[in-house]
């Protein structure tokens, strides 16, 4: 009997290796890949406004204040769904929500936040992406929150659903306003 | 230009081994010319992205690298990556700015830190293992045989 002792031993210890591998995969979505922003400055970048292109806007513009980044397309489809609860949310005006309209036609864009409502404080315009590689965008819609020292500190990948605004994003957005 | 070199055939016997290592130093000088040339063309800047980019992994579709990829976010980082060879960047600049937006995750050789060193030392630590298993096994027969010298095996011996 002894002698199985050791190759069980064994089996145990990678059976249980494997079942935390394969649980951390079904806790959080293997698709989600952790972004190497998070904690360091936001890229710097300037954008002309969807709006207006003449008007510019700048991360560094908004300097001590917690605020979101929004990234998002009329070609989006699950944007759809995100977008009606940013809408709503942004009527708490809890904290400015800038929006980035990732390689999109202009017209495009407008026409969206005309028919499904402007959560936006202001929107950024990235035509070609150039910017959004930056920022490390894979897919939209992506959201980070940023801090008053203009740092990254959380990223949504995929929609943002009531479940994450209620149990992730106020929570550190609390956290973040009294620091 | 060759033509000029085969043009001196008509010197008579004794030139033929002068004409051909004329011929000879021209065309390595040629060579040597044409050697810088050849690797500013788009053949070789694209074998170039090409090899960068199938250490890559497309972010969208995450089994293929960014080379095999049609995926419009790897097509822009192939074209990302092409413009910044062409510009001169190394191979190493170009990884870094790839991970410095996507992580490690980008790349399919990962490097060893606190994180990856299991993956890497796996290999060696469970052959260690097995290697030591096996001893101490071979041991502990040997001296089970050396013990009980009626065993069939001794016998044999």
């Amino acid at each position: 009997m002894k002698r199985y002792l050791l190759p069980f031993g064994l089996f145990l210890a990678l059976a249980s290796t494997l079942a935390l591998g394969l649980k951390r995969v079904d806790a959080s979505d293997p698709q989600e890949i952790p972004s190497p922003l998070i904690g360091k400055a936001t890229p710097a970048f300037t954008l002309g406004q969807l709006d207006d292109p003449q008007k510019q806007f700048s991360p560094q513009n908004l300097r001590g204040q917690v605020w979101l980044l929004n990234v998002w397309a009329s070609w989006c489809t699950s944007c759809r769904q995100e977008h009606a609860l940013l809408v709503d949310f942004s009527k708490q005006g809890v904290l400015p929500i800038v929006g980035f309209n990732y390689q999109d036609e202009r017209e495009a864009g407008r026409k969206w936040l005309n028919d499904r409502g402007n959560p936006y404080q202001l929107t950024a315009f990235d035509a070609d992406g150039r910017v959004g590689m930056d920022l490390g965008v894979i897919g939209v819609p992506e959201t980070f929150v940023i801090d008053k020292q203009g740092r990254v500190r959380y990223k949504v990948t995929g929609p943002i659903t009531p479940e994450i605004l209620k149990d992730k994003l106020l929570p550190l957005i609390k956290e973040l306003k009294r620091a | 230009m060759l033509d000029k070199g085969f043009g001196w055939r008509t010197q008579g016997k004794g030139a033929w081994p002068l004409a051909w290592c004329l011929a000879l130093a021209l065309m390595l000088t040629l060579m040597s010319i044409s050697v810088p040339v050849r690797s500013q063309t788009t053949a070789d800047l694209d074998e170039h992205v090409n090899r960068l980019t199938s250490e890559l992994r497309c972010l969208v579709c995450q089994n293929q690298t960014i080379a095999d990829s049609q995926a419009a976010l790897a097509v822009q980082l192939k074209n990302e990556v092409r413009q910044q060879l062409a510009h001169g960047a190394t191979d190493a600049q170009v990884r870094d700015f790839m991970v410095q937006r996507y992580g490690d995750f980008v790349l399919y050789r990962p490097p060893v830190n606190s994180a990856t060193w299991l993956l890497w030392a796996g290999p060696a630590l469970l052959l260690a293992l097995g290697a030591t298993l096996a001893g101490l096994h071979w041991r502990e027969r040997r001296t089970a045989f050396r013990d009980q010298p009626d065993s069939i095996l001794t016998d044999e011996a």
